[in-house]
């Protein structure tokens, strides 16, 4: 295939790239995470006060941008790496710290262990990250690098033999990266866990002159952000991962689709193609061979619906993003009636490194029928919330427990959301279930694209049910009948359940309505909309039963079950905090000095119990909602 | 929502400038609905009836892009503008009760800009700062931990700014920060 060997260019490319990261480390470099995550925490601000610090001192150090490292909790994050130690992160940063930590470790020696997280290279002053029990249970392959390397410099990338998995590839002929990702089995991260591979060879036996591949980008579940995190951190991952698709199917053109709300994302990839193109990567004739692929971004409109293979392919022929009965699969007959690719973001990114390190290895990892592993964002009533990376079989519990350490201030564990508006609650019977794609779609959830929301006593199993169906009833295209309208009837017999409203028939109606939503719609959207409403009337029937029966939410979390109340033992009198932290002023002091709620100006908005001091707790949330006066008075 | 003096003209001038940029194909529409909205801000009626004639589609199939797709939105922002989180982790912990706050102080609801453009109001679908919940994004400062008290202090200081701006007749300052 190649008219000149591909790599005589690359190891010019990766001389020159080597070349300039050892010039950098001479000196100390401060790596910053500004991924969005970051940014929120004011990751910028402790960049400028780092750059402030260290020309006040005079120093020579450089401070780089770099993605996310996943440990969120900890935001802003920033890694010191000052030659003669080991490289050290910071979390929790501040002015103050930053100032700190220039004074001690970058002029003075010390490098201030107190506010250290953890070191990145064995040493023996200080513990790593995989000392720690999350490091013990997480694999990092596709987040390897993210937070370690310069997103908006190929450099960074190519210094640490990127791009050489596609070199490797361009010397071989296209059918041997096909092999190569059958044999490891790689199933899509998307959610549904389809093969690449086959998908691969069947866009490849259809044919043709026009082949395309695209990059699935749109990540629209609230509370997942892996794909952004990789897109923003370690954009040349994925591109690598789409020219190899590209040179085993036969594909000229690629795209991205990524959602504008992600901007950051869009930029990054945007500078990484550009780099890219320069060096000779992507374009015309790539690394002097007669391979030409190129690549482009579109950037989603937001739609929900779009995740869906079909209707994204719609969107980005202008049209209305609605999903299309398959067969023909997209890889026959897709983007302009052409064979496609379309795989999601992590799909893309394993892909370069089993070119690297060889089908076997992947296989190595995780469980024989789901191989490699799972990204996860924890999220919700964890101590350590953020993006997280373990091999496939991993089971839920360890990830909570051990990996995420567990609830915080001793909570109770009540459920486990997983993969959003198309999975399910899972409750702490569950927890044993290992996590694969199989294993999953038993217990009444999916994979999906990987968020994972503890839940504790405080949560109500019925709202969450609500909450999600509000979202799939929010995005339904509206193109079936039965996610159109079947969703939005269920939508209202949830609403009403959570204001106590309903009878015995209620649950059986909205269990009969969710199969039907599920058996009646095209795309998986539909299909998969009703699992948050069946796993909690499977798992959490009680709760649903309270509602209706009782006019109680045992969660105390159902605001219209719910009333605000100031129990007169405890209130101190002499304290004002709740009545000035009363948005609606409905707090008034009586007569006697106690503090009493006006039951009609209260909207609930909880303020008044987190203001009253601890040692009172005085604010009571009561369900059934009746004032404790009331109920004498119908007792009597 | 009226246009305001001036404002057809411009209008007019930037959708004529983003269409001869582009390719008069069906697949650009979207991103020619993007490049105005960054520019105007929101998709006016008028700018999508000149796309609908300059591309040759149905002004129907245009207005149907621009409310099918969430990105795109058919009232003009507010100077300040203010998108309260409801992704999971921010429901959880009261997203809701925040939007609210904001709403009773902005007196508009979710989705509405005020009649004197001063403040828009939007719930968006997790900003990707769970760890922060609840949280809202105040003109693209993030604000995390928010409570109703929080709410009545940012909008304090963005009343604040408003002011000093009206008083000073400068460019505005970007009032985010309380």
């Amino acid at each position: 295939m190649s008219a000149t060997d591909p790599r005589k260019i690359y190891t010019k490319l990766l001389a020159e790239s080597k070349e300039k990261a050892g010039s950098r480390q001479d000196k100390p470099q401060i790596l910053i995470g500004t991924a969005t995550c970051g940014i929120a925490a004011g990751a910028l601000q402790v960049r400028d006060d780092f750059i402030r610090e260290i020309k006040e001192k005079g120093l020579e150090a450089d401070v780089i941008e770099v993605g996310c490292m996943g440990h969120c909790y900890a935001e802003p994050l920033a890694v010191i790496a000052k030659p003669g130690f080991p490289p050290i992160c910071y979390g929790h940063l501040d002015e103050g710290l930053v100032h700190r930590l220039v004074e001690d470790f970058l002029v003075g020696d010390d490098p201030s262990y107190e506010y250290a997280l953890a070191a990145l290279e064995r040493n023996d002053v200080f513990p790593i990250f995989e000392d720690f029990p999350r490091g013990a249970y997480e694999k990092k392959l596709i987040l390897e690098n993210c937070g370690f390397i310069d997103a908006l410099n190929i450099d960074s990338y190519l210094a640490l033999e990127g791009y050489n998995a596609l070199v490797e590839a361009l010397i071989q002929e296209p059918a041997w990266v096909l092999e190569e990702i059958k044999v490891a089995n790689l199933r899509g991260r998307g959610g549904a866990g389809f093969p690449a591979g086959l998908k691969w060879e069947v866009c490849l036996k259809s044919g043709g002159d026009e082949i395309y591949v695209i990059c699935n980008a749109d990540e629209g579940d609230p509370g997942a952000f892996m794909d952004r995190s990789i897109l923003e951190s370690d954009p040349h991952l994925v591109i690598e991962g789409m020219i190899l698709c590209a040179y085993a199917v036969g594909a000229k053109k690629g795209y991205l689709y990524i959602r504008a709300e992600y901007p950051r994302a869009v930029k990054h990839v945007q500078v990484a193609i550009d780099q890219a193109r320069e060096k000779g990567l992507l374009g015309s004739s790539i690394l002097g061979t007669t391979f030409s692929f190129d690549l482009e971004i579109f950037q989603g409109a937001g739609a929900f619906v779009c995740g869906e293979a079909t209707a994204l392919v719609n969107s980005m022929e202008g049209k209305i993003g609605l999903p299309e009965s398959r067969p023909p699969r997209l890889a026959q007959q897709g983007f302009r009636g052409k064979p496609t690719v379309l795989n999601n973001v992590k799909t893309f990114a394993y892909v370069p490194l089993i070119m690297k390190r060889g089908a076997d290895w992947f296989k190595g990892i995780g469980t024989p029928e789901s191989p490699g592993t799972a990204v996860f964002s924890l999220v919700g009533k964890i101590v350590n919330t953020g993006l997280v990376e373990v091999p496939m079989g991993t089971t839920l519990r360890q990830l909570i427990y051990d990996v995420g350490g567990g609830l915080p201030n001793g909570r109770e564990f009540k459920a486990v959301q997983i993969g959003g508006p198309s999975g399910g609650c899972l409750p702490e019977a569950e927890l044993d279930v290992p996590i694969d794609f199989d294993s999953l779609h038993d217990a009444g959830a999916i994979m999906g694209s990987g968020g994972l929301v503890v839940m504790d006593q405080d949560d109500c199993m019925v709202a969450v049910a609500r909450y999600f169906l509000d979202f799939t009833q929010h995005e339904s295209c509206g193109k079936c009948t039965f996610c159109r309208l079947g969703t939005r009837h269920m939508l209202d017999i949830l609403t009403d359940i959570t204001k106590g409203k309903g009878d015995r028939d209620t649950l059986d109606l909205l269990e009969e309505l969710a199969e039907d939503v599920r058996d009646g719609s095209l795309c998986n959207l539909g299909r998969t909309a009703p699992n948050p409403v069946l796993t909690t009337l499977k798992y959490f029937h009680d709760e649903y039963r309270a509602h209706i029966e009782e006019g109680r939410c045992p969660a105390l979390s159902c605001r219209d079950l719910i009333l605000y109340y100031i129990d007169p033992p405890r209130c101190s009198k002499l304290c004002n905090v709740c009545v000035g932290s009363c948005p609606t002023e409905a707090i008034f002091t009586r007569e006697d000095g106690l503090k009493e709620i006006d039951q009609e100006k209260c909207v609930k908005c909880d303020n008044c119990r987190k203001a009253c001091p601890p040692e009172y707790s005085a604010v009571v949330k009561l369900s059934p909602p009746v004032l404790p006066s009331d109920k004498e008075r119908k007792a009597k | 929502m009226q246009l305001l003096k001036d404002e057809k003209e411009q209008i007019l001038a930037c959708v004529a400038e983003v269409l001869k940029s582009n390719s008069k194909n069906r697949e650009d529409l979207i991103p020619i609905l993007q490049k105005i909205q960054a520019i105007i801000g929101y998709l006016p009626e008028l700018a999508m009836a000149k796309i609908a004639e300059g591309l040759h589609v149905p002004a129907a199939d245009v207005y149907g892009l621009a409310t099918f797709y969430n990105q795109f939105r058919l009232n003009p922002p507010g100077k300040h503008q203010v998108k309260v989180c409801l992704g999971t982790a921010c429901y959880m912990v009261g997203g809701t009760i925040v939007l609210e706050s904001f709403e009773r102080r902005m007196e508009i609801r979710e989705g509405e800009t005020s009649p004197d453009r001063l403040y828009s109001l939007e719930r968006v679908a997790c900003v990707g700062c769970c760890t922060m919940a609840p949280v809202a994004v105040v003109d693209e400062v993030v604000e995390g931990k928010v409570t109703p008290t929080r709410v009545d202090g940012i909008m304090l200081a963005l009343n604040e700014a408003n002011n000093q701006n009206a008083e000073k007749q400068k460019p505005e300052q970007d009032g985010g920060k309380a």
